[in-house]
């Protein structure tokens, strides 16, 4: 299936979690945040959250701001 | 000296708070952070690289364990968007603190004073620490406490412009009429103006650019540092008045 990471197109394995994704991908869930479809995910439901076809999500993290 | 700032419980040890952006590198910052004595630094919240996973984080220099994490909305023109950004950023952090930006025009950089207003009553009521950052008018000053800030940081000058305390009356007004801690976020360029901030009695002041953009940030990351802390002693102290004509210092008693 494909979805839009971070304003990329991406294609993954149907059912991914957001567990699954961010392990595929090697970040640390405990610092950032992730949005589908411009809903938080809360972290206690990455493992059991699916992704769909088509789904927007976004992960985001702290970086230097003033 | 017990003389600690304290925000909705929290306790903070240092009244310069510092921001992360804009140093050459994590090292700089961390650097330039540790220079500073600070406890408080803001950050932005962005995309993570997922293009390239092993640039570096820089929570990994500045540890959370250590320091308070303030994240900001930064770069949000809508209310909206000031939501969207303060509730990610609570996701993604681990704390309700929040310095809250709805800009209204990418020239100045100004404060939108009505969607800050708006956001803060909606973030307030969602157990946020609002942190606004507002313009340094003191009756816009008056209504975010209204609705539920936790501190004001009225602007001295633009952000970034290093112009200092362009309106310390108007300043002088908020820290008397608003019953909220007064930090000052941005426009401090050098010691002088953190210190006259902090002269005036507000409660902290928040610099980013003006360490950071220095020749040599680490040394004005401390100039800063021992800025706001005279400035906050000379508060305390009480200066004298200021008048037109000499008193001499020294006795006129006993001379020949």
């Amino acid at each position: 299936m494909k979805f839009t990471l971070n304003g990329e197109s991406v294609e993954t394995t149907d059912g991914a979690t957001i567990t699954g994704l961010l392990r595929d991908l090697g970040i640390e869930p405990g610092r950032v945040a992730v949005e589908v479809n411009l809903s938080i995910i809360k972290k206690a439901d990455y493992a059991s959250f699916h992704l769909k076809d088509g789904d927007t999500v976004e992960i985001v993290n702290f970086v230097g701001g003033g | 000296m017990d003389d600690k700032l304290i925000i909705r419980g929290i306790e903070f040890r240092s009244r310069l708070w510092v921001g992360t952006g804009k140093y050459k590198d994590f090292e700089e910052t961390r650097k330039a952070v540790e220079a500073s004595g600070s406890d408080v630094v803001t950050v932005a919240v962005r995309r993570v690289n997922i293009i390239d996973r092993k640039s570096e984080n820089l929570l990994d220099y500045i540890d959370p364990k250590k320091y308070k994490i303030l994240p900001n909305t930064a770069g949000c023109y809508t209310v909206e968007d000031a939501l969207r950004y303060s509730r990610l950023a609570r996701e993604a952090g681990i704390s309700d603190l929040i310095k809250l930006e709805v800009i209204g025009d990418e020239k100045t950089l100004f404060p939108d004073t009505w969607g800050l207003l708006k956001a803060t009553e909606i973030l307030a009521k969602e157990g946020f620490i609002v942190l606004p950052y507002s313009n340094d008018d003191p009756i816009i000053a008056k209504r975010l406490e209204n609705a539920g800030a936790a501190a004001v940081m009225p602007l001295g000058a633009p952000i970034g412009s290093g112009l200092g305390i362009r309106n310390p009356y108007n300043l002088k007004i908020i820290l008397e009429t608003v019953n909220l801690p007064i930090i000052v976020d941005a426009g401090v360029g050098t010691a002088s103006d953190a210190a006259i901030a902090m002269e005036l009695g507000c409660d902290a002041v928040l610099i980013n650019t003006g360490i950071a953009g220095a020749k040599d940030p680490i040394a004005m990351a401390e100039a800063m540092k021992h800025a706001v802390i005279a400035g906050r002693l000379a508060y305390k102290a009480g200066r004298i008045p200021k008048k037109l004509y000499a008193t001499a210092s020294s006795l006129i008693e006993g001379m020949l």
